[in-house]
């Protein structure tokens, strides 16, 4: 993400945001029995139908896709909890709410593919939409605050 | 007292390292070598580790081919391999690519070419070979004495102005992984900064060199 002269180097496409995104952990509730899986990336498993298990999202979508099992949205994913926090990303102009680092991919990955595990989706999306847009304009007006004298800026 | 604190350090530390696996490892590597400027230092045993777990992921999935395991376990394990070779070939790609783009520089210096791997030092020296002898050929000898230089613009440069070099004093963003606590961030010590484990910020990237040498600190 770096400023450089050649973007192609440097800047991380969206795809490889959505690549390391993809190895965050979420909670599946599997409905079928298989081994434990020992895999280059960490061992998961053994599944059992009912019984919740973490795993990390390129699994946990690819086990949808095929209906075996249904995604358990992340707390923070809920209608209560991220009204709290545009709220609070709104009233300090300063600060940023905790969140996890790739919420937007994350969110985007659920919508995608386990739309029907998560209560009520519509709301869900437009907080999280709301949110990045806050978000953003602080990023920005952070940035514009750079000169050529600025060596640091915090950003959270 | 001491001896018992060393224990607990080496304790934490091999903690650290079994926390996170080779891949994540690589990761970091990949993500810091996108986000810097210039080239790492290449992680020669990371990457044999590396390239060991795939090769015996790819044994074991010709295994499976064949006794019939279930096809969804055999999908799964490929796509887990598909996305560590994706990783691994990003990788090195990338490091190819800034080669390419300072070969020249990264020639002049010991140090930079003591970052390359083997391989990448034989492909940065024939690439500046190969760059010359082309230049050489096709514009330098037509041009008239004095202007006939690679490096140099004219003999009156007094070093190689014609030597692209990375942007050491880019801003990046990073991410520390530690309390660094206060960082001074210039030479002269006016500027000083508070790093805080986890937080993110935006610096140039010369001011924190040495902490992403040292991994303190990750670039994104």
């Amino acid at each position: 993400m770096a400023g450089q002269s050649d973007p192609h180097l440097s800047i991380f496409s969206p795809s490889e945001v959505e690549f390391v995104a993809e190895d965050e952990i979420v909670e599946i509730v599997p409905n079928i029995r298989m081994e434990a899986l020992n895999m280059i990336c960490g061992d998961f498993g053994p599944f059992f139908p009912q019984i919740a298990s973490k795993v990390p999202l390129w699994l946990a979508v690819a086990l949808k896709k095929r209906g075996k099992c249904t995604i358990r949205t992340p707390d923070w994913m809920t209608v209560d909890r991220l009204t709290q926090v545009l709220d609070a990303e709104r009233e300090s102009p300063k600060e940023f709410q905790p969140l996890p680092f790739h919420y937007i991919e994350i969110s985007k990955l659920l919508f995608d593919h386990a739309r029907d595990d998560i209560s009520d989706a519509y709301l869900v999306r437009s907080l999280i939409e709301d949110i990045r847009d806050v978000r953003f304009h602080k990023v920005e007006t952070g940035l514009e605050t750079i000169s050529g004298r600025t060596h640091a800026v915090k950003c959270m | 007292m001491s001896s018992w604190e060393d224990d607990d350090s080496a304790a934490a530390a091999a903690a650290a390292a079994a926390a996170s696996t080779d891949v994540e490892l690589l990761k970091r590597a990949w993500r810091n070598e996108k986000a810097s400027p210039e080239i790492l230092r290449f992680d020669s045993p990371l990457v044999s580790r590396v390239r060991e777990q795939i090769q015996l992921l790819e044994e074991t999935l010709d295994d499976f081919g064949e006794s019939g395991v279930d096809d969804l376990v055999v999908s799964l394990y490929q796509m887990d391999l598909d996305r560590t070779l994706f990783l691994l070939r990003s990788y090195l790609r990338l490091r190819l690519q800034k080669i390419e783009k300072y070969m020249m520089h990264i020639s002049k210096s010991e140090d930079l070419l003591s970052r390359l791997s083997q391989q990448e030092q034989r492909f940065a020296k024939s690439c500046t070979e190969m760059m010359e002898k082309h230049l050489e050929q096709s514009v330098l000898s037509k041009l008239p004495y004095g202007y006939d230089s690679v490096t140099r613009q004219s003999l009156s440069s007094t070093e190689d102005d014609m030597v692209p070099e990375p942007q050491l004093d880019t801003f990046v963003f990073c991410k520390t992984k530690s309390d660094v606590g206060a960082f001074q961030l210039d030479d002269i010590g006016e500027e000083v900064v508070d790093l805080v484990a986890d937080d993110l910020y935006v610096l140039r990237y010369k001011s924190i060199k040495g902490l992403v040498e040292s991994g303190q600190i990750d670039l994104i």
